[in-house]
């Protein structure tokens, strides 16, 4: 691990100005990810600022019928709140289904947001990377691809985003609340919070130098079912091959997002209209354009299934 | 490990924790040039932290993590390294009523924090009910995994009883039962290459009160 300097944040605005104006800042909260990468050199921030003192850990209802995720809630916590199992089951599914316990008592809602793909070539310095050295090439394209995405990817980068949490905040339509350095705040949908790689695979997010995530907010419950069905090679933790969050009624109709297929969660509204008519015109839609590659080519029949495996149990029992 | 590869000198390495400690018994640290030394030490930082009770001040390069304050400034060496990537939990400790993986995290980030480690669980003379339970069911061979098995295990049931769901819970809004489904589930970060699982779960199941 390189070496860096360390400091502890006691306001936003000071925690998004100093790592504005450092060169080399990043935040740290609940590390599990980052640490990880430092260990192997592939994140070298000469200057971390931990963000864990400031508050940000509290699950709030908001006015029009919401909650408010503060950035700091840690997955554990997320998952195990009351009102999230009640009303937003596809979430809490979602988060016990990804990691293991030591892990989610650790890692944040707005670090799972954040999480870094695992594509086995972005791990092993000794490989090209556009995302974790740019230019250097994709090792993963006509490599081993299995766990790799199948949509939504560019010449220069097939990796998944490999997050649980993120899929079902996408069916749910979740907001990505930041700071500014310069003290403003804004609101993103979660739909254009994470990037497609182009030319550009290491451009994960839509966030500026500095920004940081505060809080992420759920609009009012959807009405149906809650579902979150992962597909994995271990049963229990392991990234998913694909994952599907969704949220169907008996009729039918609903949303469904994608984990595990592509650099982001995956989610079309063509898509959703087309769920009354059954997975395979939802896939097909979901998958229009799919360029996989000869080791993960399953997974287009894997999505499939499983979306007529979740509807199946959304309008049946 | 890597740490300090190519960013700073062997002999900086040997005052920079882990490394350093894993070293210095061949080397010695008489023949280090002791302003040039203090020159390139990397950042440090302090940080306060309650073990098993007791209140430590620590003086720490800020890369340490919680696992190598643990082993080599406290040298307390029952909390063991196994993949230092947190994919094994053999690192695993209880800090603030929680177990986590004590290599992913720093120790400065620990300020203030009350940790619990297998020392602390129990002691040979006076062992945790967990302890007594996995020698009674062999749960373990060689015994590398066993302190992060344990410190799991014992989190993991308090976890059950407040009401945290899991995967495996079928009903996601209700109270999860204290089954051996559940806690197999839970188990999922602790691995054990000697394959002891069924008499790590048959102390589990001796301990909850459940049936195996």
């Amino acid at each position: 691990m390189r070496p860096f300097t360390y400091e502890r944040a006691t306001s936003a605005q000071a925690a998004t100005a100093k790592a504005a104006a450092t060169p080399g800042a990043r935040f740290i909260a609940g590390g599990t990810n980052l640490l990880d990468l430092m260990k192997l050199e592939i994140e070298t921030p000469t200057h971390l600022i931990d963000v864990n003192g400031l508050g940000f850990d509290r699950i709030d209802a908001t006015e029009d019928g919401g909650l408010r995720v503060g950035a700091l809630v840690l997955n554990t916590d997320l998952a195990a709140d009351k009102r999230v199992r009640k009303d937003y089951a596809v979430l809490s599914r979602a988060l016990v289904a990804g990691a293991s316990g030591q892990l989610r008592n650790k890692a944040t809602t707005a670090g799972n947001l954040l999480q870094r793909t695992r594509c086995p070539y972005f791990y092993d310095p000794n490989m090209p990377c556009n995302k974790r050295k740019p230019g250097s090439g994709c090792g993963a394209i006509g490599g081993f691809a299995r766990q790799l995405a199948v949509i939504g990817t560019s010449d220069a980068c097939i990796a998944t985003h490999p997050g649980d949490m993120p899929v079902a905040l996408r069916a749910l339509d979740a907001t990505v609340e930041t700071i500014r350095p310069d003290g403003t705040t804004r609101a993103i949908p979660i739909a254009d919070f994470h990037r497609l790689p182009g030319d550009t695979p290491h451009n994960e997010t839509v966030l500026e130098k500095g920004e940081l995530i505060t809080a992420v907010t759920l609009p009012k419950p959807k009405k149906g079912r809650h579902i979150y069905r992962k597909v994995r090679d271990r049963a229990s933790y392991a990234f998913a091959l694909v994952s599907v969050a969704a949220v169907i009624g008996k009729d039918g109709q609903g949303v469904v997002a994608i984990g595990g297929v592509a650099p982001k969660p995956w989610r079309l509204d063509t898509a959703d209209a087309a769920l009354p008519e059954g997975a395979k015109a939802a896939a097909q839609r979901l998958f229009e354009g799919a360029r996989p590659q000869p080791d993960n080519a399953f997974k287009l029949t894997l999505a499939e299934r499983t979306i007529a495996s979740v509807i199946a149990e959304a309008r049946g029992a | 490990m890597t740490e300090g590869r190519g960013a700073i000198s062997r002999r900086n390495l040997l005052k920079s924790g882990a490394a350093g400690a894993a070293v210095a018994g061949s080397i010695g640290p008489g023949g280090v040039a002791l302003a040039q030394a203090e020159a390139e030490m990397p950042p440090h930082a302090r940080v306060n932290v309650k073990v098993n009770g007791a209140d430590h001040s620590l003086d720490l390069d800020t890369r340490t993590t919680l696992l190598d304050a643990l082993r080599e400034h406290l040298k307390l060496t029952g909390t063991k390294k196994g993949c230092d990537h947190g994919q094994c939990g053999a690192c695993t400790v209880i800090v603030d009523g929680r177990r986590i993986n004590s290599c992913l995290t720093l120790a400065v980030m620990h300020e203030g924090a009350a940790v619990t480690t297998i020392e602390g669980l129990g002691t040979p003379d006076n062992l945790h009910p967990m302890q007594a339970a996995f020698v009674k069911h062999d749960g373990y061979q060689c015994g590398y995994c066993t302190p992060g098995q344990i410190c799991s295990a014992v989190a993991v049931i308090e976890e059950i009883r407040a009401g945290i769901p899991s995967h495996v819970t079928q009903d996601i809004a209700g109270k999860p039962p204290l089954t051996t489904l559940e806690m197999r589930e839970r188990m999922s970060g602790n691995i054990c290459r000697c394959g002891a699982y069924s008499n790590i779960a048959e102390a589990m199941a001796e301990v909850a009160g459940v049936k195996a």
